[in-house]
C-alpha cells in the first residue's frame, strides 16, 4: 500500500498555491507564473499517483492509498482518503483542467484573484474525488460551489450575476437532499451498531441495512443532488445560461471537471451505497438519460451561441455518461469511467477553441462566423479533432467510451440502448452542421482577417489532441487500471441489489 | 422576632459569582459616574466592561472544575444552578460582551455619545442574560428576562438624538412588555397545574403524577412558549425584530443579536428540556410548526430587504428557527447542537454588526446594501471578513456555521426529523440567496469613485473583526474542542 500523503499533496499543493499566488499579488505576472508552476507540479503528481496505482491492495479491496483520521467525533467527521479505479482518472482530469485551463484561458483581469479562485477550485475538487468518507466528500463537494460562484460572478459576462446565482441555487439546494440522506444513513448505521460511534466512512455505510423503500428515497434524493450538478434532465436548466455567461476557464472547469462529480458521485455513493433500491429506479433514471441523449441533441442542432452549442452536446454526453453508471453492467460502467474523461478532455478542446474565437471576435454567436477555414486552418483542424472525437469516430477516444456503454447497456436493457444509439447520430449531425457554419463558407469582414492559432494557443491544444488519440488507439494501459475496480464495484453491486 | 421567620436559603457564592461580577461592575461605574467630577471617559468605562467580561470568563474555568470535581451544584433554594449548560453559556455571553464593549466604545466616540449609561446599561443586561443561563425557576428566569429587557429597552434610544432609534425603542418595550406579560401568566398556569415554579419541581411532580386534565398545563406550557418566541423573534411573534433591529444603533443590534438570543436560548431549552421534558410529545408538534414557519418565512422575507440591518434581522430569524430544531429534538445531542449553535452564532453576529457600525459611518445611516459596492476591492481585508462571515452565516464548509447547522440538523435526524431538517435546509438555500448577493456586492465594480470612500476601521472594532473571523474560521475547520465541549456541558445538564 502506498502512502496516503500522495493524495494529501494533491488537496494541499493548489491550496498552498492560492495562497502564495495572492502574497506575491504586488509583482505583476507574479501569481499567474505561481500558478502555473503549481499547475505542473500537480499534474506530475496527478501522474505519479496514477502510474503508483496499484489495484490489489490487501485487506482494502481496489483501493490504495487508504488512510483514515477521525477529526471531531461526535459530528462523525473525519479525513479519510483512498484512491481506486473510478476515481484515479477523475485526479488525473482535475489536474489536467487546472493546468490547461491557466495555459489556455488566461484571464488578465485582476489575475491574482482569478488563479487563486482557479487553484482553490482543484484542491477542493481533488478533495472530493479522493475523498472515502461520505461527509468529508459533501463537503469537498459543497465547497467546490464557493469559487465556482466566485470565478462566474466576477469574471464572467453580462449576465453573470444572475448565472452564478442561478447555479449556485441549484446546486445548494439539491444537495439539501444528500444532506438530509448523507446524515439519515449515518444515524442509522449508528443505531445498528451502538458500539461504534457516529460514522461517515463509506465502508461503514454501505453495510447499513435499510428498508427498501427507504433506500429508494434515499437514492432519489441521492439522484436529485447529483442530476442537478452532472446535469440529468430535466435539472439541466441552469447550465445553458452558466456555462455561456462563465469566462472560458469557468466554463472548463464547470463543465470538463464539476459535472463530473455529479457523474461520479452519482457512480460512487447512490448507486454504491444503495445498490437495491438502484435496481428499481433504474429504468425510470435510464429513461431519463435516453431523453437526456435527445434532448440535448436536438437543442444543440438550434443554439445559437458556440457556448450554450457545447453545453446542450455536454448535456447528452453526461446523459450517456448517466446511461452507462445505470446500466448495471461491468463494460458499461468501464465505459462511463472512461467516458468522464474523455469528454472532459474533448470539452477543455472545445472551450479553449471558442475562448481563442471569442478573443479575436469578442463574440460567441455561430451567426457571426462564416468560413473561418481559409484564415484560420490550424484552428479548423484541431476543432475537427475534438469534433470527430466526440461524434465518436473509431480510433479516438470518444469512440471506446460511447461504444462500450452502448453494449454494456444492450446486454441489460436492450431498447433504452437502441435509443440512445440515435444520439450518436444526432452528435454527428449537430457538430458537422455546427462545423460547417462556423468554418465552411467564404470568410468575409472580419472573419477573414481573423488570425491563425499562435503557437502558444497550438502548444495548449497538443496535450488534449495526444490524449484524444492515444486514448482512442491504445486505452489499454488505462483500462487495465480502471476494470478491477469496476468489476469489483459492479459485483458488489449486483451481490447486494440481489437481497432485495 | 421577625429576623427569626426569615430563613434565609444557603448560598453557593462560586455558583453566582458571574452575575454578581457583571452587576458589581454596573453599579462601580454607577457610583463612579456620580463621584468622578466631569464626565466618566468612554475608555475608562469600556475597560470596566471588558475586565467584567474576562473575569467571568476566569470565573467559569474554575466553575468548570468544580463541575468536575463535584458535578452539578444549585443553590439559593434550588432556584439557581451550576452546570455545563449554564457555564458554557455564561462564557459564552461573556466573550460576546467584552466584544461589543470594543464595538460599542469605538461607535461612542464616533457618535459623540458621552457619559457610562451604555456600559452601565449593557452589564446590568448581560447580567440577566447570565442570569437566565442559569435559572431552575420560572420566576428567576422572569427575573432575568426582565433585567435583561430593561436595560434593552433604553439601550435601544440610547442616542437620544434619533427619533427612529426612540420609535424603536418604544416599538421593543410595548411588544417586550407584552411578551414579559404572556410569560409570567404562563408560569402562574403552571404554578397551578403543578405546584412549583421550581423546575425540577415540576419536573419530578410531572414524571411521577399523570395529569387527568392537563388544560392548565399545557395553556402555561404554551403561553411561556409565546413568551420565548417573542424574545428570540420566532416567526409569528418576529413583527418587532426587522424595525427594532434597524431603529438600534447598530451596537446595540449586535448586542441584541448575540447576548439577548444566547440568555433566552438557555433558558428556553432549561423550560422545555429540564422542566416540560416529560410532555415532549405535546409542545413538539407546536415546536415544528414554529420552526418552519421561523426558518421559511425568516429567509424568505430577508430576499426582498436593501438594507443591510433589516436583512440581518430576517437573517437572524432564520437563524433563530434553526437552533430551535437543536430543542425540538428533545435530546441530550439536541441541546449540545443548541449550544454549539449559539457558541459559534453570537461571535460571528457581533463581527458582523462590528462592520456594520464602522460601515454605517457618522450618524450611523449607510446601510443601504449599495453602500457595501465594492467594498473589498477598496479595503480587501474588511471585504473578505465581511464575506467571511456572510459565508458563516450562510453555513458554507469550513465555517464554524456549517458545522452549526449540521449540528442541529444531526440531532434533528437522529429523533426522527428528516422532514424538519429538510425544510430548514431549503430555506438556507433561500437565505444562501441573499447572503451571496451581498457578498458578490463587496466584491462588485463601484460606478461612483466619488462615493467609494475608504472608511475607518478603528482599532478596537478591528479587533472584534478578527477576532470573529478567527473564530469563525478555526471552529470550521477544526470544529472537535468546541463540539466535545458543548456535549460534556450537556452531559452536567441538571435532571
Amino acid at each position: 500500500m502506498h502512502s496516503s500523503l500522495w493524495l494529501s499533496a494533491l488537496i494541499v499543493l493548489p491550496l498552498m498555491g492560492a495562497l502564495i499566488a495572492m502574497l506575491v499579488r504586488k509583482l505583476p505576472g507574479a501569481s499567474y507564473a505561481v500558478a502555473v508552476a503549481v499547475g505542473t507540479i500537480e499534474v506530475v503528481v496527478s501522474l505519479v499517483v496514477a502510474a503508483l496505482y496499484s489495484s490489489h491492495v490487501s485487506n482494502a479491496g481496489t483501493f490504495d492509498f487508504v488512510s483514515r483520521h477521525v477529526v471531531a467525533a461526535p459530528f462523525g467527521l473525519a479525513y479519510d482518503v483512498a484512491l481506486d479505479g473510478l476515481s484515479l482518472l477523475m485526479v488525473v482530469l482535475t489536474a489536467l483542467v487546472l493546468w490547461l485551463s491557466l495555459l489556455g484561458g488566461r484571464d488578465r483581469r485582476r489575475e491574482p484573484a482569478f488563479v487563486a479562485w482557479l487553484l482553490i477550485l482543484t484542491g477542493l475538487t481533488m478533495g472530493a474525488f479522493v475523498a472515502h468518507d461520505v461527509l468529508e466528500f459533501f463537503i469537498f463537494f459543497e465547497l467546490t460551489l464557493v469559487p465556482c460562484y466566485f470565478i462566474i460572478s466576477g469574471w464572467g459576462g453580462r449576465e453573470r450575476s444572475r448565472a452564478a446565482l442561478k447555479f449556485f441555487l441549484y446546486t445548494f439546494t439539491a444537495s439539501a437532499f444528500l444532506l438530509v440522506g448523507i446524515l439519515y444513513m449515518g444515524f442509522a448505521y449508528q443505531h445498528q451498531h451502538p458500539t461504534s460511534g457516529l460514522t461517515f466512512a463509506y465502508g461503514a455505510l454501505s453495510t447499513t441495512a435499510m428498508s427498501h423503500p427507504v433506500a429508494v428515497w434515499l437514492f432519489i434524493g441521492f439522484a436529485l443532488a447529483f442530476g442537478a450538478k452532472a446535469p440529468i434532465w430535466p435539472l439541466h436548466t441552469w447550465s445553458p445560461l452558466t456555462y455561456a455567461e462563465a469566462p472560458t476557464a469557468g466554463s472548463i472547469e464547470l463543465s470538463a471537471l464539476l459535472a463530473k462529480l455529479g457523474s461520479y458521485g452519482l457512480l460512487r455513493f447512490a448507486v454504491g451505497l444503495l445498490p437495491a433500491a438502484q435496481v428499481s429506479v433504474r429504468p425510470y433514471v435510464l429513461t431519463l438519460a435516453v431523453i437526456g441523449i435527445l434532448y440535448g441533441s436536438i437543442l444543440a442542432c438550434v443554439a445559437k451561441d458556440l457556448k450554450r452549442f457545447v453545453a446542450y452536446s455536454s448535456l447528452a454526453q453526461m446523459s450517456f455518461i448517466t446511461l452507462g453508471i445505470m446500466s448495471g453492467s461491468t463494460i458499461g460502467v468501464t465505459g462511463a469511467v472512461l467516458l468522464m474523461f474523455n469528454h472532459g478532455i474533448i470539452t477543455i478542446g472545445f472551450f479553449l477553441i471558442i475562448g481563442f474565437l471569442e478573443r479575436r471576435r469578442s463574440s460567441i454567436q455561430i451567426a457571426d462566423f462564416r468560413g473561418l477555414q481559409g484564415p484560420a486552418p490550424v484552428m479548423a483542424a484541431l476543432f475537427t479533432i475534438a469534433m470527430l472525437a466526440s461524434i465518436g469516430l473509431p480510433g479516438l477516444s470518444g469512440f471506446v467510451s460511447e461504444y462500450l456503454i452502448l453494449i454494456g447497456t444492450f446486454t441489460t436493457h436492450a431498447w433504452w440502448s437502441a435509443f440512445a444509439a440515435l444520439g450518436v447520430l444526432a452528435s454527428a449531425v449537430y457538430l458537422l452542421w455546427a462545423y460547417q457554419r462556423v468554418f465552411h463558407g467564404r470568410a468575409e469582414g472580419a472573419n477573414a482577417q481573423i488570425t491563425d492559432a499562435s503557437s502558444a494557443e497550438r502548444w495548449v491544444l497538443v496535450p488534449v489532441v495526444v490524449l484524444i488519440v492515444v486514448l482512442g488507439v491504445f486505452p489499454k494501459p488505462v483500462l487495465d487500471r480502471i476494470t478491477p475496480s469496476v468489476h469489483n464495484f459492479v459485483t458488489q453491486v449486483a451481490t447486494a441489489g440481489a437481497f432485495k | 422576632m421577625i429576623a427569626a421567620t426569615l430563613a434565609l436559603p444557603s448560598i453557593h457564592y462560586l455558583v453566582i459569582v458571574p452575575v454578581l461580577i457583571f452587576f458589581g461592575a454596573s453599579l462601580f461605574l454607577l457610583i463612579a459616574s456620580a463621584m468622578w467630577r466631569q464626565t466618566v471617559p468612554t475608555s475608562f468605562t469600556t475597560a470596566v466592561t471588558v475586565l467584567a467580561a474576562v473575569a467571568t470568563l476566569g470565573v467559569t474555568y474554575f466553575q468548570w472544575r468544580d463541575l468536575d470535581h463535584h458535578g452539578v451544584t444549585t443553590t439559593v433554594a434550588h432556584a439557581v444552578v451550576l452546570d455545563g449548560f449554564s457555564v458554557v453559556a455564561t462564557a459564552v455571553i461573556a466573550l460576546s460582551v467584552a466584544l461589543a464593549a470594543l464595538v460599542a466604545h469605538d461607535w461612542a466616540l464616533r457618535e459623540k455619545v458621552r457619559g457610562p449609561e451604555y456600559q452601565i446599561l449593557a452589564l446590568a443586561s448581560s447580567a440577566g442574560a447570565i442570569l437566565m443561563t442559569q435559572a431552575n425557576d420560572l420566576i428567576v428566569i422572569f427575573l432575568g428576562l426582565e433585567i435583561l429587557s430593561l436595560g434593552l429597552y433604553v439601550l435601544v434610544a440610547i442616542d437620544r438624538r434619533k427619533t427612529e432609534s426612540a420609535e424603536a425603542s418604544l416599538k421593543y418595550f410595548i411588544l417586550g412588555g407584552f411578551a414579559s406579560a404572556i410569560f409570567i401568566y404562563g408560569a402562574a398556569l403552571l404554578y397551578g397545574a403543578t405546584g412549583s415554579t421550581n423546575l425540577s419541581t415540576i419536573s419530578y411532580f410531572l414524571g411521577a403524577n399523570v395529569l387527568l386534565k392537563p388544560g392548565l398545563l399545557v395553556a402555561g406550557g404554551a403561553l411561556l412558549l409565546v413568551g420565548f418566541a417573542f424574545k428570540v423573534a420566532a416567526v409569528p411573534f418576529h413583527m418587532w425584530s426587522p424595525d427594532v433591529y434597524e431603529g438600534a444603533p447598530t451596537p446595540v443590534t449586535g448586542f441584541m443579536a448575540s447576548i439577548v438570543k444566547v440568555g433566552a436560548f438557555a433558558a428556553l431549552v432549561r423550560v422545555m428540556i429540564s422542566g416540560l421534558g416529560t410532555q415532549l410529545a405535546t409542545w413538539r408538534p407546536i415546536l415544528w410548526v414554529l420552526i418552519v414557519l421561523t426558518t421559511v418565512i425568516g429567509a424568505t422575507l430577508a430576499v426582498p430587504q436593501r438594507n443591510a440591518k433589516r436583512l440581518l434581522a430576517y437573517s437572524s430569524i432564520n437563524h433563530a428557527g434553526f437552533i430551535l430544531i437543536g430543542v425540538w429534538a428533545g435530546t441530550a445531542r439536541g441541546s449540545a447542537a443548541t449550544l454549539f449553535y449559539l457558541a459559534t452564532y453570537a461571535p460571528t453576529v457581533v463581527a458582523t454588526f462590528a462592520i456594520l457600525t464602522v460601515m454605517g459611518g457618522l450618524g450611523d445611516e449607510r446601510h443601504s446594501l449599495e453602500s457595501y459596492r465594492g467594498l473589498a476591492r477598496r479595503q480587501p481585508w474588511l471585504g473578505a471578513s465581511l464575506a467571511v462571515l456572510l459565508l458563516s452565516q450562510l453555513g458554507a464548509p469550513l465555517t464554524a456555521g456549517f458545522y452549526a447547522k449540521y449540528a442541529v440538523l444531526a440531532s434533528a435526524i437522529d429523533a426522527n426529523g428528516v422532514e424538519l431538517a429538510l425544510i430548514a435546509l431549503l430555506s438556507a438555500a433561500i437565505a444562501a440567496s441573499f447572503y451571496l448577493r451581498w457578498a458578490v456586492v463587496l466584491y462588485a465594480e463601484s460606478d461612483d469613485e466619488l462615493d467609494a470612500t475608504r472608511v475607518v476601521v478603528p482599532r478596537a472594532t478591528a479587533v472584534v473583526i478578527g477576532a470573529g473571523v478567527v473564530l469563525t474560521l478555526v471552529f470550521g475547520v477544526w470544529p472537535g474542542p468546541l463540539v466535545t465541549l458543548a456535549q460534556h456541558a450537556t452531559l452536567y445538564f441538571i435532571p
